[in-house]
């Protein structure tokens, strides 16, 4: 058992050196507490619902979320709205299809099957409309950015005065978290901005959290699916090994040795 | 081989067996003698073929799921991850699959220095495996490359840029390679078949690894020739088997640690962007398995000794048998050895550090020192030790230190009182 003993702390002492190398960070991001962290980390359904509202009537307007598709909102482990709702949001957007019989590319409304309309025809399109920034697709966003979560979280509390001496150009904000403190995104929330249906005051810190949140599930629709197989398959490994070493013990007990 | 008597009970075993010797393969394979003092680092063997064979049947699902091509593929990972069946597991399972077979390649290859498994007669299996281990790396790196993220397109042209260093040839290679003028569409999809073909290669030489190592048999911790089969040898299986898969299943739960609760840890941010030709990323790094030879390549100051110094941190090791001019194999009886082996190892780290952090100020002349010293552990630390070291005498049998407890210490002891 020594040498597992040893084994062990070679990996743990290998794995945590690309650990810290990896997250080595300048600035301290703005932590709060996340229902998804963790053995049983889940969604909570709450959360999300008010992101997806957040999303769609703060961000959406410039930012792209080509990968999700409007079916994934009422599917389990997302913000689980009914079908009949996700069906509502859907149609609430124009698709071009086609080309039809005769030849012609038509509108029609969004179909559960879609993919989340873009609110720009392409990136130039975009960068035009937003100062020649393109404003980044979200759908992977969460895990597109070192620090994920609490950067973003971070990013979108972090707007403040520029510090004495520093002059930015014109549509160039000042961020405290992000990569090199310039920004071409103005503060895009402020308090009481959206009115949350379920009562929730929508301050500007719960928008950032509900939003995150809703983030983080756009970039990994299937996170509640994978901690809970993650726990069962743990288990299982673990009581396996169990009886593996004792079938070991017994086996290696017929000669004169250690295992 | 003790095989060669084996006789199929059956007629029909019999028969088949006369044609196709298949039965005598499982019975030689079965009761292969093997010492019976391996210790734990031995079972990475075994957990290297597992890691092998995952790759292998993961990579095939997602082969069939995946886009080749420069506009689809980041496009058609996102497919898998969202709406294939599972997909998000499968493909877990292949990208942190990668880093835990480095992570074994490396224990296993430390191990054999360690326990200079690498020396005579064990020289061609200690060569397959360094040609393996060169294939492995670059089947991970194309790998990496075909999500076709921002660290994929601009770590295939870092890397890829590498071969216009060599004189006069070079630009023209680096065309060659890419199948154009930039990394683009025509080198994802020539990436993207030889990242399918090089398992397949691993496979045959994992063969012919294990052939040569069924030659000579294990070497084992002691370091000393065991006589096989005797009281030193147990049958591989079921004693070793077992032994094998207790130790895989640990290996296993680490790796289902990674894969559900911190799957993209590992890997980088950047690359869940899509390339962009028009956006270089702020550090270019490759994952950290290779870490350690991008400290090398970017130590020296001119672009191609940098490469010629990081081919030749690999190849020296082919040459390792023939560097370390000591005859005992074991550590355990090189007391200097030993201590040189963990400032390799420490030193290893460190270079594995620095290739993370920018090459800058003292972060270099660190690399530098530590890509220095990697080369005089090799060249000359290594061949003058085999002649000015004391060594401890060695035991008579395995079988002495096994059954005395504590194993060197005694074994030693005995061996001191009779001289």
């Amino acid at each position: 058992m020594k040498n597992i003993l040893k084994i062990s702390y070679s990996i743990i002492f290998l794995l945590a050196g690309t650990l810290t190398v990896n997250s080595a960070e300048k600035v301290d991001l703005l932590k709060t507490d996340w229902s998804f962290k963790g053995l049983f980390g889940k969604f909570d359904r709450g959360s999300l619902q008010r992101g997806y509202q957040v999303y769609t009537e703060v961000c959406a307007s410039c930012h792209s979320m080509k990968y999700v598709s409007y079916r994934n909102l009422f599917e389990p482990g997302g913000p689980e709205f009914t079908k009949d709702q996700a069906k509502a949001i859907a149609a609430g957007f124009e698709v071009t299809d086609g080309p039809n019989s005769d030849g012609e590319m038509f509108v029609r409304p969004a179909k559960l099957s879609d993919k989340f309309v873009m609110p720009f025809a392409n990136v130039k399109a975009a960068q035009a409309a937003n100062g020649g920034a393109y404003p980044p697709d979200m759908s992977v966003l969460a895990k597109a950015r070192s620090g994920g979560v609490d950067y973003i979280y971070s990013v979108l509390l972090g707007y403040e005065d520029p510090p004495i001496g520093v002059t930015l150009e014109d549509g160039v904000y000042y961020n405290k978290y992000m990569y090199g403190n310039n920004i071409k995104m103005s503060e895009p929330l402020s308090d009481g901005l959206v009115e949350y249906s379920d009562g929730t005051t929508a301050s500007k810190e719960q928008m950032a959290k509900d939003v995150t949140t809703f983030l983080m599930w756009a970039a990994e629709p299937h996170l509640e699916a994978r901690h809970k197989m993650g726990f069962r398959a743990i288990l299982y490994l673990i009581i396996l090994t169990i009886l593996v070493y004792f079938s070991m013990k017994k086996i290696w007990s017929r000669i004169e040795s250690e295992v | 081989m003790s095989d060669h008597e084996y006789v199929p009970a059956s007629k029909f075993g019999k028969w088949f067996n006369d044609r196709l010797p298949l039965l005598s393969l499982a019975s030689h394979l079965t009761d292969y003698p093997t010492p019976k003092n391996l210790n734990y680092w031995w079972t990475f063997g075994g957990i290297l073929t597992f890691c092998l064979i995952t790759q292998i049947v993961t990579g095939l699902t997602l082969a069939m799921h995946y886009i080749a091509h420069a506009d689809l593929a980041f496009e058609s990972v996102e497919h898998i991850m969202r709406d294939v069946n599972y997909g998000w597991l499968i493909r877990y399972i292949h990208a942190n699959g990668a880093s835990m077979f480095f992570l074994a390649v490396y224990i296993h290859i430390f191990r054999s220095l360690f326990y200079g498994s690498y020396k005579s007669p064990r020289e061609i299996i200690w060569i397959i495996g360094i040609i393996i281990y060169l294939l492995m790396m670059a089947a991970a790196f194309m790998g990496y490359v075909l999500p076709w993220g921002q660290m994929s397109f601009w770590g295939a042209t870092v890397i890829t840029n590498l071969f216009s260093a060599i004189p006069l040839v070079g630009e023209g290679i680096v065309n060659w390679l890419w199948g154009g003028y930039s990394v683009d569409n025509p080198t994802l999809t020539r990436f993207f078949t030889l990242h399918y073909l090089i398992p397949f290669l691993i496979l045959g030489l994992v063969v012919l690894h294990i052939w040569a190592l069924h030659i000579p048999g294990n070497n084992n911790p002691v370091g000393i020739d065991v006589k096989k089969p005797s009281k030193d040898t147990v049958p591989f299986h079921p004693y070793i088997v077992i032994k094998d898969a207790f130790a895989l299943l640990m290996f296993v739960i680490v790796f289902a640690f990674f894969v559900f609760y911190s799957p993209n840890i590992l890997g980088h941010a950047d690359n869940y962007i899509e390339a962009n030709p028009m956006v270089t990323p702020a550090h270019i790094v490759p994952e950290w398995y290779l870490l350690p030879f991008y400290a090398i390549l970017r130590s020296v100051p001119d672009k191609l000794m940098g490469v010629v110094a990081m081919l030749s941190a690999i190849l020296i090791l082919a040459a390792l048998p023939w560097l370390d001019t000591s005859k005992i194999r074991s550590a355990v009886f090189r007391p200097l050895y030993k201590q040189f082996y963990w400032i390799l190892v420490v030193d290893v780290l460190v270079l594995g550090y620095v290739g993370a952090m920018p090459a800058e100020g003292l972060y270099l002349l660190i690399a530098r020192v530590a890509t220095a010293y990697y080369f005089i552990h090799f060249l000359i630390i290594l061949p003058v030790l085999g002649f000015k070291e004391k060594t401890i005498p060695l035991p008579l049998s395995i079988t002495e230190p096994v059954l005395g407890g504590m194993p060197m210490a005694s074994a030693v002891k005995k061996k001191e009182s009779l001289n």
